[in-house]
């Protein structure tokens, strides 16, 4: 079936911010969809409230609205838009949800428009537990076995036929409370009896365990004509138990026969068919019984998903893109493979290689959160690897990760390896439990008995073993010769790796391996394993005998991507090099993409002349860099845009003789060590806080007695606000220091003094080596010591005047000469009584370029590529790239507003971790609110972040002494506006003494009074409170705090931790009762 | 490890290590883009006399089991992998995949840059090939031991691969029809499909007569698939053109549709490098559906894709095409009961997507019941 003409115009519905287990993929996929609309001559209507997308460029769209994906706004822009149809199955669960409520409302069809792609129907077959069930009954597949119970001799009776191990689901409860897993029957009225006191109906499910078994996933597409195809199959190494989002996850299955697979995929088919997805994608999860395979299917998602992208990118086979053409009316048949360019999309991919995806985790942030790997997702975010073997694929992703944990170690001696312990933890699956695996075996575990710990398929383990083996083969006296340089790397063992075996230095290794010509061949994903030739350049590396990297003749430029998403480097990050890639193409440059997250779009083969999906460390990026220097002429490297990652890859890159393109690196070294950045400050006259570093406890609190409470507290060795902390005195300080650090000469602690009252303010700013271009300055609307990552911010700044503007950009002007920028810089400042400080600089692409650039309408990072090249701020004016302007103009007043993903851990007595802000970063994305005012445009963002502020109804005040002062005002305006207040007894006291009435209730620790008077958690859960003010006194948090702050994330009511947070939501509160809060797209507020 | 070279016809020398027996092996080489199935091609007779080149990278990796033989032993001439497995994983797994090899005597070669050679196989087509295993001969003397060997064209195979003696396959639950299977090198997984509806098949050597045929009175008769060049397979052919005459319906698969193409009048012809997968779309040209399906054929029917074609049995019609290079992959007579597809319905290994044409069979034989008296 052709196109469905009558389709002229349709809104996309992004997927928001970044959080845990809704991250870039669905920029990825959305903007394939925008790109899929547009090309087929459709209008194309767009709204996401992440700035930091690719798609919502204004190029992306015709009308993009970068406003919150609720059903209420979007009903806005579907009356102001009229589109023919409605696109939601890209956006991941946020745009399904609120598509289904635009249709449930009504909505769709009062603007005589439609789902495409989609059906609610069978949206809702497929995620309601119950109907999926039917569903898998009919079709003949199964699921796991339950029993309803209520009452002890039930459950004892329905743990017999289930067999033991049983897990047990109290009904209603919340999180998870009271379910466990038995092991047999004293077990079971141990966790059952439990469970039916905790159960409001004294009901409990009783499941049988899949525990342990196989896990699998199909990704599987449809089109209108009912032709399904399977375009990718996905193994989990860690077994059922672990979400596959934080699995270590393999393509293709491994350990399946046809006759096996092929039931996995007549399941698929069938259940898609029965379930009724018209056309687009899904996935279908299995759990494989791996003594006698009997198959369960677990679950599937009627939409693009994570894995839709992991299988893309895995396979060469762009799901996003086919399932937008089928959803206008396209077949599979009609559409053509990009990458064969003469086969059709109506095939199944087949591999010739294997992929291994490995997890991201950042529990490192969040200190007090269970470190347990569960079937909630905790990962942020992922490296893919491929490779020509499973071992090959495995050590790349691990070493993609850029975390030395995860790489494989092969100490020369054992005894340090505690064999039984590891035996015993490895029963657990955590962040690391693979590298528990291997090293275990380095110890002599054998398959068996790691096999009984972990479930994990002997398969996978043997391929471990095969690793170890190598690894005590390479570590053999005797030259290095080819022979033992290619059995190295026939398993992708690193040069690092090779080294430590071999107890010389990488640069040795590497050194003998060139002159040897030891060097990899890069093979191509070509979705037909070489049954046709393909024309798009992905590559990926292998030490082989034929590469498949075609000469070029126009000169190239490598870009280095950011690697895995983690808190502080997501996907702004992948913005930025995107952009280069987009604007050097333009210009005529032939661009080289090198990164290895799946999620991104960075990692599209059409984003990029080529793409290499390779790990972002040295030696693999000289190796592509040498490929590629023979493959044509290469001009250099860009490594500002991509984050900490390429930026740490500068130095060795140039020291290996490559160029790099824009800052250099020993600018960039000037402006990161902390010595020679004041130095430069100092030649410039620009003032920093005083800071002292101390090699020992009694320097410190030296340090500190000098430069005044309260100090800033970290290690020097860590960077992103890792381990920070904000102490007011001498013994917290001493706390920290013996609690969180250790302290010795080569690892001295910085203390800064930290302005407490300072004003933030965010600077980007671009410079070309004479001129400066003003990208925005930001101001954050909380107060110094939040991590600026975590911080709202506003642009234009609200509260500086000219005069300080001027300082400003006089300072960063100074600095970027000083520092010899040649591309963007970031500048965080402080105005503290009229001195403006320098806090830090960073010569590079911030987390705020996309911010600024929507905010402004100015792409800084595509400014920053070209300058990297040689092109001048005066020359991108005169191209039109830059605005005439002298600096950036904000367009409309725009708040960033950070999300950050507590409700996604607990602790491990199964309740929430602290929702505090701090010097350390823990969001994991962003939105962005622009409104003709600032209270507009922050309740926007409040409502793109959390949900919504409240317009009336009840508030709930708790203040730090230090912050009851100025909260004052907001909370006399809160009165105002018609709320009634409650505060603990401090803060209430505290604000009587100034007229404003505030109810008292008792704190979490008082309990209820005696008359029955609720506690503040107690009316929190009683869904009593609309809004949650509560400032913590330092990080030492108070349970009181605490218990208040999860009881609110728990239950999705707005909590506001700083007091020009509350001000800043009492302006949104008041533009939410103005009235409408109106949309507008970009292009109309870049006009402005 | 031993080394072990695999060469090519053009001069084109790989070097591996030794794998399952050592020795020297020659035949044609193809490649298969199977990424699950090996023990279903290893055991298909369609790869007799060829040596086969796994592209997907690692194999082994489940062992061997009875259930999944397609037939009695290894056809393939050779096996040519990049990893082969050191552990089996399986609940099914029976054997070792390489011990399995070395009892059957299959050559092989491992660690060999399999993907370069599947380019130069698309890129040069299928070719001859010697895999010379632990044997100490100059890479000069190898490709002259090649060049010295058959080439697939020209090759009549049938007699090495077929039954030497009738049996039969009893119907699952009540008998429905009764079919003969000429076996040109049939998989179990056909007559296992067939039975499964409810069909007696009795499998018939190659060299059957029509008489033989028609002594078991069937309601229709199978063409099974089998190795060789269908230009070779006169007999045969002249036995289908009896059969249509007796109006008995028939369904060929394969090599089996080739040569019911040959009845027809139709001329085959060799691919540059074949159809090796399971991955392989093929469009119903009727309903215009796609279907995913299993291919294992170096060789292809010349006939006209669109409209009808007039043949001495009837009007007929090109019913499914290959989507990938426009191969047609199946046809049938209008009047007639007649059909065959050039793939694998009976997939083992490969998708089940077309094994509604074995339902198409049996309701054939409904449709053109057995002539009342005939016997």
């Amino acid at each position: 079936m052709p196109r469905d003409t009558s389709i002229k115009s349709v809104l996309v519905i992004g997927s928001g911010p970044i959080v845990i287990g809704q991250a870039c993929e669905f920029d990825y996929s959305g903007t394939q969809a925008c790109r899929v609309l547009r090309a087929e001559g459709v209008r194309v209507i767009l709204v996401n409230s992440n700035p930091a997308t690719i798609m919502t460029d204004p190029e992306f769209a015709d009308a993009t609205y970068i406003e919150p994906i609720t059903p209420e706004f979007i009903e806005k822009i579907i009356a102001k838009e009229r589109p023919d149809g409605v696109l939601a199955t890209l956006g991941g669960q946020t745009a399904l949800n609120a598509a289904i409520g635009l249709q449930k409302a009504g909505t769709l069809e009062r603007y005589g428009t439609k789902l495409i792609g989609a059906d609610v129907d069978a949206i809702e077959r497929g995620e309601n537990r119950e109907i999926f069930k039917s569903i898998v009954s009919k079709i003949g597949g199964e699921s796991a076995k339950s029993v309803i119970c209520h009452t002890m001799e039930e459950i004892i009776a329905g743990a017999a036929i289930l067999n033991y191990p049983v897990v047990v689901r109290p009904s209603f409860t919340m999180g998870g409370l009271g379910s466990g897993i038995a092991f047999d029957e004293e077990n079971l009225r141990q966790i059952a009896g439990a469970g039916l006191r905790h159960s409001p109906t004294s009901e409990v499910l009783l499941e049988e365990s899949i525990l342990g078994w196989k896990e699998y996933e199909l990704e599987v597409m449809r089109d209108s004509s009912d032709n399904v195809v399977i375009v990718c199959s996905i193994e989990n190494i860690d077994p059922m138990g672990v979400h596959t989002g934080d699995s270590i996850t393999v393509a293709p299955a491994l350990t399946l026969t046809d006759v096996e697979f092929q039931k996995l995929r007549n399941l698929s088919i069938d259940i898609i068919r029965e379930v009724g997805v018209a056309t687009g994608g899904c996935n279908i999860q299995f759990a494989v019984n791996p003594d006698n395979g009997r198959i369960i299917v677990i679950e599937m998602n009627p939409r693009v998903s994570r894995s839709s992208a992991l299988a893309s990118k895995a396979t060469g086979f762009p799901i996003a893109k086919i399932a937008t053409k089928l959803a206008i009316g396209y077949t599979l048949d009609e559409i053509k493979n990009d990458i064969t360019q003469v086969t059709p999309a109506s095939f199944e991919p087949t591999l010739d290689y294997i992929v291994v995806k490995a997890p991201r985790f950042a529990f490192e942030k969040f200190a007090d959160a269970d470190p347990r790997l569960t079937t909630t997702m905790k990962s942020v975010g992922e490296a893919m690897a491929i490779g020509r073997s499973f071992p090959e694929a495995l050590m790349k992703a691990l070493r993609s990760l850029e975390r030395k944990e995860a790489i494989f170690q092969f100490p020369a001696d054992t005894s340090g390896i505690d064999k039984a312990r590891l035996l015993q933890s490895m029963k657990i699956p955590t962040e690391y439990r693979l590298q528990q695996v291997q090293q275990a075996m380095w110890a002599g575990a054998d398959i068996e008995e790691i096999f009984a710990a972990t479930k994990i398929d002997r398969w996978f383990l043997h391929q471990l073993e095969l690793i170890n083996t190598r690894a005590r083969e390479l570590a053999q006296p005797g030259e290095l010769t080819v022979e033992v340089l290619r059995s190295a790397k026939e398993m992708e063992f690193s040069d690092a790796q090779i080294a430590a075996l071999r107890g010389i230095t990488e640069e040795d290794v590497r050194k003998v391996r060139h002159h040897l010509n030891v060097r990899p061949v890069y093979k191509t994903v070509d979705t037909c394993a070489a049954e046709f030739e393909a024309f798009t350049p992905y590559y990926y590396s292998s030490y082989e005998e034929e590469t498949e990297v075609k000469p070029r003749t126009k000169p190239a430029v490598i870009i280095l991507g950011s690697g895995p998403n983690r808190i502080g480097q997501g996907i702004e990050f992948d913005y930025s090099c995107v952009h280069a890639s987009f604007t050097l193409r333009e210009a005529g440059f032939e661009t080289i993409m090198i990164n290895c997250n799946p999620e991104t779009v960075s990692t599209d083969y059409d984003t990029s002349d080529r793409l290499y999906f390779e790990p972002l460390t040295l030696e693999d990026v000289l190796e592509v860099i040498h490929a590629e220097t023979l493959a044509g002429p290469v001009l250099g490297v860009i490594t500002q845009l991509g984050g900490q990652t390429p930026l740490g890859l500068a130095a060795g890159l140039k020291a290996a003789g490559v160029t790099i393109l824009g800052t250099s690196p020993e600018a960039i070294n000037l402006a990161e060590e902390r010595g020679a950045f004041g130095r430069v400050l100092e030649e410039q006259g620009l003032t920093a806080p005083e800071f002292g570093m101390a090699a020992s406890q009694m320097e410190a609190l030296a340090i500190a007695t000098r430069i005044g409470y309260p100090v800033l507290v970290r290690p020097s060795f860590v960077l992103g606000g890792r381990g920070m902390e904000i102490v007011y005195d001498d013994a917290s300080l001493s706390g920290f220091i013996s609690r969180a650090t250790e302290i010795t000469p080569d690892h001295p602690v910085l203390v800064d003094r930290f302005l407490d009252s300072a004003i933030e303010i965010d600077v980007d700013a671009l410079y070309d080596g004479h001129e400066l271009f003003l990208g925005g300055v930001m101001e954050h609307i909380e107060e110094a010591g939040i991590h600026s990552g975590d911080s709202a911010c506003v642009l234009p700044a609200m509260t500086i005047t000219a005069t300080q503007n001027k300082a400003i950009r006089e300072a960063t002007l100074k600095i970027a000469q000083g520092v010899g920028v040649l591309g963007l810089i970031n500048i965080q400042f402080a105005m503290a009584e009229e001195v403006l400080y320098v806090l830090e600089a960073n010569p590079r692409a911030s987390r705020t370029v996309p911010f600024v650039s929507k905010a402004t309408g100015v792409p800084l990072a595509k400014a920053a590529a070209r300058i990297s090249l040689g092109a001048t701020i005066a020359d991108l004016k005169l191209e039109g790239l830059l605005p005439n302007s002298v600096d950036g103009v904000a367009k409309g007043i725009s708040v960033k507003e950070a999300v950050l993903p507590w409700n996604r851990f607990r602790r491990t007595d199964g309740r929430g971790v602290d929702a505090v802000l701090g010097p350390e970063m823990r969001s994991t994305g962003e939105v962005m609110g622009i409104a003709d005012t600032f209270g507009e445009s922050y309740a926007k963002s409040q409502i793109s972040a959390f949900g919504s502020l409240p317009k009336s109804g009840t508030v709930f005040i708790s203040l730090a002494d230090k912050d009851k002062e100025s909260g004052i005002s907001p909370a006399r305006a809160l009165l105002s506006l018609g709320f009634k207040l409650l505060a603990t007894g401090g803060t209430a006291d505290f604000l009587a003494v100034n007229d404003i009435l505030a109810h008292k209730v008792r704190k979490n620790s008082e309990g209820s009074g005696p008359m029955g008077e609720r506690t503040i958690v107690e009316l929190l859960n009683s869904g009593d409170v609309d809004l949650v003010i509560n400032t913590p006194v330092g990080r030492g948090t108070r349970a009181d705090g605490w218990a208040i702050r999860t009881a609110a994330v728990q239950r999705s009511i707005p909590c506001i931790t700083t007091t020009a947070g509350f001000s800043a939501a009492v302006e949104g509160i008041k533009a939410l009762q103005r009235g409408e809060l109106s949309v507008l797209p970009i292009q109309e507020w870049l006009k402005k | 490890m031993a080394k072990a070279f695999l060469v090519l016809d053009d001069g084109r020398i790989f070097e591996g290590k030794s794998w399952a027996a050592t020795g020297r092996t020659f035949g044609e080489a193809v490649f298969q883009t199977g990424m699950t199935g090996y023990q279903e091609t290893l055991t298909d007779p369609s790869y007799h006399r060829q040596v086969v080149v796994m592209t997907a990278p690692h194999i082994g990796n489940t062992g061997v089991n009875t259930p999944d033989n397609e037939s009695k032993k290894i056809w393939v001439a050779g096996f040519v992998v990049r990893n082969p497995s050191t552990i089996t994983s399986n609940w099914r797994s029976e054997k070792d995949l390489e011990a399995e090899l070395i009892d059957q005597g299959i050559v092989g070669i491992q660690g060999i840059d399999t993907r370069a050679l599947t380019r130069h196989l698309r890129d040069r087509g299928a070719m001859r090939v010697g895999i010379f295993s632990g044997i100490e001969i100059s890479r000069e003397e190898m490709i002259i031991e090649v060049r010295k060997t058959e080439a697939m064209s020209g090759a009549y195979l049938s007699a090495d691969v077929s039954t030497a003696q009738p049996y039969i396959v009893p119907a699952v639950g009540v008998k429905k029809f009764t079919v003969a299977a000429i076996d040109l090198g049939i998989k179990g997984a056909t007559p296992r499909a067939l039975s499964a509806r409810g069909v007696e098949v009795h499998v018939l050597p190659f060299n059957s007569t029509l008489e033989d045929i028609k002594a078991i009175n069937p309601d229709g008769v199978f063409l099974s698939n089998g190795p060789g060049d269908p230009a070779t397979m006169t007999d045969v052919v002249d036995l289908v053109r009896g059969i249509l005459l007796e109006e008995i319906p028939i369904f060929g698969i394969c090599f089996g549709h080739q040569i019911l193409g040959r009845a027809l009048g139709f001329e085959t012809y060799k691919l540059q490098f074949g159809h090796r997968g399971i991955n392989q779309p093929v469009l119903d040209k009727n309903t215009g559906k796609v279907e995913i399906t299993a291919h294992n054929h170096g060789f292809a029917i010349k006939a006209p894709t669109e409209g009808v074609f007039n043949t001495v049995f009837g009007s007929g019609e090109v019913t499914h095409v290959g989507l990938n290079d426009g191969v047609v992959e199946g046809l049938q007579l209008l009047d007639r009961g007649a059909f065959s597809v050039q793939y694998h319905p009976e997939a083992a290994a490969g998708p089940h997507d077309a094994a509604y044409l074995f339902d198409r069979f049996v309701d054939l034989m409904a449709k053109y019941p057995r002539k009342v008296g005939v016997n």
